[in-house]
């Protein structure tokens, strides 16, 4: 299906003309503060609308790029967008979760309202440009692109530590992500172009394979983030706001994932079997340190940071196990936990913003004056520990399914992972949630407002909904990833004649 | 007439040396001061030669092949020029204030761009000398131009010095290499130049050339002029400094390597990269620090210049046009930050300390965004026109396979980003100060059209692209 009119780059622009709007309001009063709001949550709101739209007349069947635009730009370098269906599900979470992330601050947030909201709607625009973008250098734009606004959002309304949060999160993120632009380069020189559709049936040589798959590891490995360069997740999710935390964990921390998927495996397959082994040693290790950590964590955000590390794990043993199931569970897994732990997020934030404080100590007993948080919360952390009937299971359960195929140690290994993250998840919820309501300060909070109902109650429908009936997801993603196993499987299988041809 | 046709390709820095003693005769000969009329008209004489040296097409040459006009050169003129005049209508408001223009300021600021001019165009180094030293000259006197301020004399008097010794160490270079080749003329030199064995004592006159080179360029270890002189010099001749100088003198640098040694490139190449992977060090660590911005600005111009550099280690028609993207991107960028460091002025007083920055986001958001996105510009941070600008170089390095460049280059640049981080860091995330006085038009007018430059400039990249591409052409 196509449009007379380019429907992605309404789609990816739009947030950003909503910026400009709220650029133009002049005072910085109560009123233009409501009016910024409004603007933000209208255009976030629009452009949900339309990213249902293209979901609407995607077409599931075809492993082409669809709704493809093409524009002449820099040369050699053009403006080319399009979704297939591994980018399509990303762009639809992006826009789901950007209404939810401006209604969860609608009270929150009460300093430099209208730069926050700009700062989140170009935050929108960068991310969807990360997925709907099919040229290289027109991806690395947006991809980098998007550290400048959340350096601003964890460093203006971040936490007491935000200054350190902040240049953490900026130059860790810009020193993976510089190399992969050098890979990119290469790729240039050697291809003679960066459009996304051509590399992908491009065919590197063999040796250029490794380094150019390591550039980019670099990159994704932070963005994930991976073990041992995660470091600036803890820090990046403790100090952001609320929003801040939701949009880290629910997008930008998927971009990485996205980026094997899109380019690594299909663009790198020799290199991409060869380290695959190094992947899953690596997951393995997120898995289960990354568990451990997150036991003794005091501060809720914290753990829920750690165990994003973890499930990350789980992403890249799936998609690495280069299986239809790992693959699918990778994508929904990712998918999974960028509704759960985005709720998770906006959880924590409900208390937060009554308390002020993120110490699990200073909470207990809340199912007495809370039932509803403590049902929506308790949907969250099964989803969380991968319980059958949420989210969580259907990722995990074909990830580890993938894997079981490929290597079973690398399975047993990452499903004690699932064992500890049920066990601080719980528990988790057993300090936050039951017990006695003892602590004064508890007392008066108050069960959750409509405007959280509102934020909470899709994101409740969905993990429970696509827990019972993922089709919808998987089947749009189903025969994009069919097809990269294919061109996978056919470029292992010429690098093999490649090899025999030369014993003689 | 073959003499009158060869002086109308000379037309701009006709214009620019005329135009100067006009204005000269003007300042002598009238009683009153006109420091300021004569400002604006040394600005109209450097908008017409800009004009007269956009109306030339084509490869000529000039006075027994001394000096050509080429593609290349009317780029880098025409940008010499932007960076001199905006330089000099940011300094209105500043004398105004501080008092002291004398009319010899823009008419020292004339006679150094017709230097300038004279070194892009430079195709012999007798040449290239002399517009070397009027520029030069010019320069010495314009640092100490406040004369009454111990440390602007200091930076004119350690400039002088400091200058005078590369200057030298240049003219020891340039006789080394004619005694070797038996010519001053580029082309002539590259014929004498054997690509096989590069005679040892023509590499010593190469080097020596380049450590001129190198100084007027401010790169590392050449470099140690640039604070003091940055941070001594009145604000609008920093301003001046960091534009169109730099400019010139690498015009030439690219000029002399590519057009006169294209036999011996593998010998000068290291040099460069070296030179390259100095200053981009130099200028990212030692700038965090500071705690003066003309410092950290001189800082941050060293590293820029081993950026632009790496297009020139490149020695290929990419890394040049890299370098054209470079130089004209940084000029947009510098001349913005000038503008907001010229307006960083509390109680009748410029203030140069970082830290008076702070929470400028709520007293002055309009300049501290366009400030901060000319920092994030001036770290490389895509989609800022800054990202393009590293793009380039970086592309061609690859391209000539100097990956140890390239990745010591890209690593250097997150150091950079740092101390750049920093000073928004100081704007957005810290408590408001005191407010500046408001900003002048003039410096908000380039405030705002480098700000916008830098924000928008991905849209419609390819035409800048495009003009570097064929400028770089004409070198080869």
């Amino acid at each position: 299906m196509s449009y007379s009119w380019p429907i992605l780059s309404t789609i990816t622009f739009l947030p950003l003309l909503g910026a400009l709007l709220i650029g133009l309001l002049s005072g910085r009063d109560e009123s233009a503060f409501r009016n910024a709001r409004f603007i933000a949550l209208w255009t976030t709101l629009i452009t949900f609308t339309l990213s249902l739209i293209l979901w609407r007349d995607f077409d599931p069947l075809t492993a082409q790029f669809q709704f493809v635009e093409l524009r002449p730009w820099l040369g050699p370098i053009s403006f080319h967008m399009g979704v297939d269906g591994i980018s399509m599900p990303f762009v639809l979470l992006t826009a789901l979760l950007m209404p939810l992330c401006i209604l969860a601050s609608w009270i929150a947030v009460t300093e430099r309202v209208k730069e926050y909201m700009i700062a989140f709607l170009v935050l929108e625009t960068l991310m969807l440009g990360v997925f709907t973008s099919l040229d290289l250098v027109l991806f690395y734009l947006f991809f980098e692109g998007g550290l400048i606004p959340m350096f601003f959002i964890i460093g203006i309304w971040g936490g007491p530590r935000r200054v350190y949060a902040s240049f953490k999160f900026f130059l860790y993120t810009l020193a993976g992500s510089l190399l992969m632009l050098l890979a990119i380069m290469a790729i240039y020189w050697e291809a003679g172009t960066t459009d996304i559709p051509v590399l992908l049936t491009h065919g590197f040589p063999p040796e250029m394979q490794s380094w150019l798959w390591f550039a980019f590891l670099a990159s994704f490995a932070v963005k994930l983030p991976m073990w041992p360069v995660h470091t600036w997740l803890p820090d990046a999710h403790v100090e952001a706001p609320t929003a801040g935390s939701v949009i880290l964990a629910g997008i930008l921390l998927k971009m990485g994932g996205y980026g094997f998927l899109r380019f690594s495996i299909p663009m790198f397959p020799l290199a991409s079997a060869e380290f695959a082994p190094l992947i899953f040693a690596l997951s393995v290790v997120a898995i289960i340190y990354t568990s451990l950590v997150a036991l003794a964590q005091e501060d809720v955000k914290k753990l829920i940071a750690y165990s994003s590390v973890a499930h990350m794990g789980f992403v890249t043993i799936g998609v690495f196990t280069l299986t239809l199931q790992g693959l699918q569970g990778g994508i929904f897994l990712m998918l999974s936990h960028g509704i759960v732990s985005a709720a998770l997020f906006l959880c924590v934030g409900v208390i937060y913003d009554r308390m002020h404080t993120r110490e699990i100590a200073a909470f207990g007993g809340l199912a007495d004056r809370m039932p509803l948080y403590a049902f929506c919360f308790m949907v969250f952390t099964l989803a969380n520990v991968g319980l059958p009937g949420t989210t969580g299971f259907v990722g995990e359960f074909l990830s580890l399914a993938g894997a079981f195929r490929v290597n079973t140690w690398v399975a047993v290994l990452a499903t004690t992972g699932i064992i500890l993250s049920a066990a601080y998840t719980l528990w988790l919820y057993r300090r936050i949630i039951f017990g006695k309501l003892e602590k004064a300060s508890l007392r008066h909070i108050a069960d959750l407002t409509w405007r959280e109902v509102a934020v909470l109650a899709p994101l409740v429908i969905l993990t429970i909904l696509f827990g019972l009936y993922p089709a919808p997801i998987l089947d749009v993603s189903a025969t994009s990833v069919e097809t990269l196993i294919k061109s996978f499987n056919a470029s292992l299988a010429a690098a093999e004649q490649a090899q025999l041809a030369l014993v003689p | 007439m073959p003499h009158l046709a060869n002086l109308e390709i000379a037309l701009p820095e006709l214009i620019l040396a005329c135009g100067a003693m006009a204005l000269l005769m003007l300042g002598v000969f009238t009683r009153r001061p006109r420091g300021e009329l004569i400002l604006w008209l040394a600005v109209f004489v450097l908008v017409l030669a800009g004009l007269f040296v956009v109306s030339g097409f084509g490869t000529t040459t000039a006075f027994g092949d001394s000096f050509i006009v080429d593609p290349f050169a009317r780029v880098l003129k025409l940008l010499t020029l932007l960076g001199a005049a905006t330089a000099l209508i940011m300094s209105v408001d500043y004398w105004r204030e501080e008092g002291g223009l004398k009319f010899e300021f823009p008419i020292l600021v004339l006679f150094a761009a017709a230097g300038m001019l004279m070194m892009i165009s430079a195709n012999d180094l007798i040449a290239l000398y002399v517009g070397l030293e009027l520029q030069s000259l010019s320069l010495y006197v314009l640092a100490a131009f406040k004369r009454d301020s111990a440390r602007s004399a200091e930076a004119g008097l350690k400039y002088f010095v400091l200058g005078a010794l590369s200057s030298g160490m240049l003219l020891y270079g340039a006789s080394l290499i004619y005694g070797f080749t038996g010519s001053t003329n580029f082309a002539a030199i590259a014929a004498a130049v054997q690509p096989s064995g590069a005679n040892l004592g023509l590499i010593f006159g190469l080097v020596f050339l380049l450590a001129g080179f190198a100084f007027k360029i401010s790169a590392v270890p050449f470099h140690m002029w640039t604070p003091d002189v940055y941070e001594g010099a009145p604000t609008p001749v920093t301003a001046f400094f960091a534009a169109a100088p730099k400019l010139a003198a690498m015009a030439l640098t690219v000029r002399v390597l590519i057009t006169a040694f294209p036999a011996v490139t593998a010998e000068w190449r290291q040099i460069v990269v070296f030179l390259a992977i100095a200053s981009m060090a130099l200028g990212a660590f030692a700038a965090i620090g500071q705690t003066n911005i003309k410092r950290l600005m001189a800082y941050s111009s060293i590293g820029h210049m081993g950026y632009a550099l790496i297009g020139l280690a490149a020695s290929s028609a990419e890394g040049i046009a890299g370098v054209i993207i470079y130089l004209a991107i940084y000029l947009a960028m510098t001349l913005g930050t000038f503008a907001c460091i010229l307006a960083m002025r509390r109680d009748g007083r410029m203030v140069e300390d970082i830290e008076a920055l702070s929470g400028l986001s709520t007293t002055n958001p309009a300049m501290a965004f366009l400030l901060a996105m000319l920092l994030f510009s001036l770290a490389g941070i895509p989609p800022l026109a800054g990202f393009f600008a590293k793009f380039y170089v970086f592309l061609a390095a690859i391209h000539a396979d100097l990956y140890a460049l390239a990745v010591i280059g890209v690593l250097l640049s997150v150091v950079a980003a740092y101390y750049y981080l920093r000073i928004v860091k100081i704007m957005y995330f810290d408590a408001p100060a005191e407010r500046f006085e408001p900003m002048p038009a003039t410096l908000a007018a380039v405030l705002g059209v480098s700000g916008i430059f830098v924000i928008v400039y991905c849209l419609y990249p390819a035409p800048l692209v495009a003009l570097a591409g064929s400028a770089a052409k004409s070198l080869f």
